[in-house]
């Protein structure tokens, strides 16, 4: 199927704002983007994702990458102690990080007279994994970076969300 | 301060359970116990004495507000304070939620001052 040509960008700052609350109230650090950018394959930005499915007045997925360093710096802050594996826990954790990140951005889209639902996350990982959202229409990555005293900023820090919203 | 609470938290994200945990632990509160969901909570709701319920809402084996409406229809714990923790911040969700008897309702993602402001205001005597 051919690519659709847009999607559109005030759909996205929902998932945005939604992830930089997200890390800052239960991870206690601060989160900065960069512009969005289109994604044409499907080799994830990290060692470990959270896939989520939308559906409801549109559908589409949303997909929340990390590298390892970079996750288990936001679990350990979660948790309060210091993290130092890629495990069931840390997994559990992005499961959850990427089912809050829906919902917080859904809560602002309804705002925004769009009605999405989603189900419970799946969680891949391992180094070069795949995400595939299913859809025709383009990929959007957004990347950011931790403010943990020094920038989390360089490769295989940052992390990525990924999002597809179909228009109607 | 909540002192000989036992506080049943149920939610499928082992994740949510530890940050809750903490917090409770934070301010004193170390009687908890955790399920998984709705099927588990309901069976440990019905072997031992529980004052409040943290629960998730999307979860497998049993929704948050099923095991919710169960409590409700149960002529024991009826009254039993309930309180919603979840990511579905949408009206309809927390509108269904209240008319099936939800005492509170937290949206994920959330500090541990929202937490307590809301179970400060189910159980106004005790420290916040």
């Amino acid at each position: 199927m051919a690519k659709k040509e847009k999607m559109d960008f005030n759909l996205i700052q929902p998932f945005i704002n939604a992830t930089l609350t997200v890390l800052k109230t239960m991870a206690f650090t601060e989160a900065h983007s960069k512009p969005p950018y289109l994604k044409d394959q499907n080799t994830a930005n990290g060692d470990v994702s959270g896939v989520i499915g939308l559906t409801g007045d549109s559908s589409g997925s949303l997909s929340v990458s990390f590298p390892e360093k970079t996750i288990l710096v936001i679990v350990s802050n979660m948790f309060g102690e210091r993290m130092s594996q890629v495990d069931d826990e840390i997994k559990d954790a992005v499961g959850e990080i990427t089912n809050m990140i829906s919902g917080q951005a859904r809560q602002e889209l309804e705002g925004m007279g769009m009605s999405l639902e989603s189900a419970i996350p799946t969680v891949i990982s391992g180094k070069d994994h795949t995400i595939k959202h299913i859809t025709t229409y383009p990929i959007l990555a957004i990347t950011f970076s931790l403010d943990e005293g020094e920038f989390l900023s360089g490769q295989g820090e940052e992390f990525t969300i990924e999002v597809c919203i179909e228009e109607e | 301060m909540y002192d000989d609470f036992c506080i049943l938290l149920v939610d499928d994200f082992s994740t949510m359970r530890r940050v809750i945990r903490r917090m409770l632990r934070d301010r004193g509160i170390e009687n908890v116990i955790e399920a998984e969901n709705g099927k588990q909570a309901w069976k440990l709701l019905n072997d031992r004495k529980i004052d409040l319920v943290i629960c998730d809402w999307n979860m497998p084996n049993m929704k948050g507000v099923d095991l919710l409406e169960l409590v409700r229809s149960h002529s024991q714990l009826s009254a039993l304070p309930f309180v919603m923790v979840t990511a579905e911040g949408k009206k309809d969700f927390i509108e269904h939620a209240l008319q099936k008897g939800a005492t509170g309702y937290v949206t994920k993602p959330f500090s541990s001052e929202e937490l307590f402001s809301v179970l400060g205001n189910i159980f106004p005597g005790e420290a916040k």
